[in-house]
């Protein structure tokens, strides 16, 4: 019985094969939604970071102009578009002679402080409108308004108002921030499940019980996320803000670099800002798997 | 005494002509220690009328009466139990059932023993301090349920419990639920709209009428208890299943017919 193989195997089947592969490469990789597996996804992501240092090398190479210094140490650094080593070398000239760590450290300080300003008002006022009418009637109106402003208008006013100190740096943080978070806050508080809520009244919990017992809890872990998201444009205002006119910071030092022609300087300074974001994005994430281990993770 | 009981109950929504009339002059009583059933089309107000039973909305007329006296809001005294189970995933299986008694601040170590003893009878031995997300749809409601009862209120209220769950998991719970109903005796109102469930469960069935939502007949379900799922299959079930199935599809035609004349 086992010996039942098919009397006639084709054997000029290679192109049968071929389309059979090719119609399963389409159905493992080209159906909307499925998921591929894991290696290639590692391939792919290794492959397009390749692809950018590619095509930016190879710009490099092909715009290289040998005419703009006569110094040869500083021909490579001067081009307008340096190749990636050369912006490794700035980075790290950059770190050891240049004071960079203490434009970073100046950058850091003010996010921080300008985040944590609006979010320690946005969040408890973001609540209070998610969840009372009159809050939200009263606030809703002029903060979607002002929402729409862009921070970045904002410093010119600022500096009248404030001058060029600490506070206005603040200041334009808190305004790009505060006015997004409130109003995303307001929406998580928003939906928590009012069911959620009445099954705690018939528990012979009082409104304030609710509140305090089931509608903070219930908001906590998306809260966690929205300050992870608005900590990201945080930085946009930042780096906007210490363009226009400050002593100290990543924006500086960018400024700074424009006027020198140093644009490997100015790439090195704008990478570390994505980096300091992946910093904080991870702790952030890392902060939330810990924090709400019960979540439930939805399929990506 | 524990029993439930509404008077005149009439429930209008303003809408934007006029107003909506979603349930009119509902009255009945439902005594101590019987389970009722509230069957009817989709749309007819039974929730409706389940969540003024718990007081999470008041009515436009009439009272609630628990034991006799008006109830103007939520209390203990009346547990509910809703379709979505409405765990709170932040909190442990144990938690969640201790949550009422966590409110009246109970001792500990009796809040503990009660919670024990549920976990055992609702078949959750393993899972106190898992979290909800790994439960099943059928062990988080009898979750939701353990914790109802943990308070231990007069009145059990439910709102479609079984609703979301598949026919094998909700035959399961539907016997649980009468065992556990064999056990307590609680006075429950449950609102469901599968007929068999209502037989199956229900001392009593109240048969409600498409919107403004009333009472349109009131059935009693003569069936031996304790009762268990071969029941389903008795000349008796399928004659009173008929009955109930004949004035349900009257009113959902009815039903159809008001929304034709209304397009």
């Amino acid at each position: 019985m086992s010996e039942r193989v098919p009397a006639t195997r084709p054997v000029t089947a290679s192109s049968a094969a071929t389309r059979r592969r090719r119609r399963s490469f389409v159905r493992t990789y080209l159906t909307p939604k499925r998921s591929i597996p894991r290696r290639t996804v590692l391939i792919l992501g290794a492959v397009g970071f390749a692809a950018i240092i590619a095509v930016w090398t190879l710009i490099a190479v092909i715009t290289y102009d040998p005419s703009v210094s006569r110094d040869p140490a500083l021909r490579d650094s001067l081009q307008l578009v340096p190749r990636p080593d050369v912006v490794v070398v700035a980075w790290i000239d950059m770190v050891e002679h240049l004071g960079f760590p203490a434009d970073v450290a100046w950058s850091t300080f003010r996010i921080v402080a300008g985040f944590a300003l609006a979010a320690l008002i946005a969040v408890p006022l973001g609540l209070l409108m998610g969840s009372f009418e009159i809050v939200r009637a009263f606030f809703q109106p002029p903060i979607n308004a002002i929402r729409y402003m862009p921070a970045s208008a904002f410093i010119p006013l600022l500096i009248l108002l404030q001058g060029l100190g600490e506070t206005e740096k603040l200041t334009v943080i808190w305004i790009g921030v505060f006015f997004q978070l409130v109003l995303m806050v307001m929406d998580i508080a928003h939906r928590v499940p009012s069911e959620m809520l009445s099954v705690a009244y018939t528990l012979g919990a009082s409104r304030w019980t609710v509140f305090r017992k089931v509608f903070l809890p219930a908001t906590f872990p998306e809260v966690v996320d929205a300050l992870r998201i608005t900590m990201g444009w945080a930085w946009t205002y930042l780096i906007v803000a210490e363009l226009v006119a400050a002593q100290a910071g990543i924006g500086v030092f960018i400024l700074i670099a424009e006027r020198f022609f140093r644009a490997d300087r100015i790439i090195a300074a704008i990478i570390t800002i994505g980096i300091l974001g992946l910093i904080t994005d991870f702790l952030f994430a890392t902060y939330h798997r810990w924090a709400f281990p019960y979540v439930e993770k939805v399929q990506a | 005494m524990s029993e439930i009981g509404f008077v005149d109950v009439a429930m209008r929504f303003p809408a934007r002509k006029g107003e909506v009339r979603a349930l009119e002059r509902i009255s009945l009583t439902v005594p101590d220690g019987q389970f009722a059933c509230i069957v009817g089309p989709s749309g007819c107000g039974k929730s409706t009328l389940l969540s003024i039973a718990a007081g999470l909305v008041t009515p436009s007329e009439g009272d609630v009466l628990v034991d006799g006296k008006p109830a103007y809001s939520p209390g203990a005294d009346r547990g509910m139990v809703f379709q979505s189970y409405s765990l709170y995933p932040w909190l442990s299986v144990r938690r969640n059932i201790e949550f009422g008694l966590e409110v009246k601040r109970t001792p500990k170590p009796e809040r503990h023993q009660q919670s024990s003893e549920l976990i055992h009878l609702m078949k959750l031995d393993g899972f106190a301090d898992a979290y909800p997300k790994a439960l099943s749809g059928g062990m988080k409601q009898r979750v939701a349920i353990a914790r109802a009862l943990a308070n231990d209120p007069e009145v059990l209220l439910m709102d479609e419990p079984f609703g979301a769950l598949d026919a094998l998991t909700r035959q399961i719970m539907q016997e649980m639920l009468t065992d556990l109903w064999q056990r307590y005796r609680k006075t429950v109102l449950f609102v469901t709209h599968d007929i068999d469930e209502a037989l199956f469960l229900g001392d009593v069935i109240y048969i409600m009428t498409n919107r403004p939502g009333r009472i349109r007949t009131t059935l009693s379900v003569d069936l031996p208890r304790p009762r268990n799922f071969e029941m389903v299959s008795s000349a008796r079930f399928t004659e009173l299943r008929n009955q109930v199935v004949g004035i349900i599809h009257e009113e959902s035609m009815k039903a159809v017919e008001s929304e034709l004349a209304r397009a």
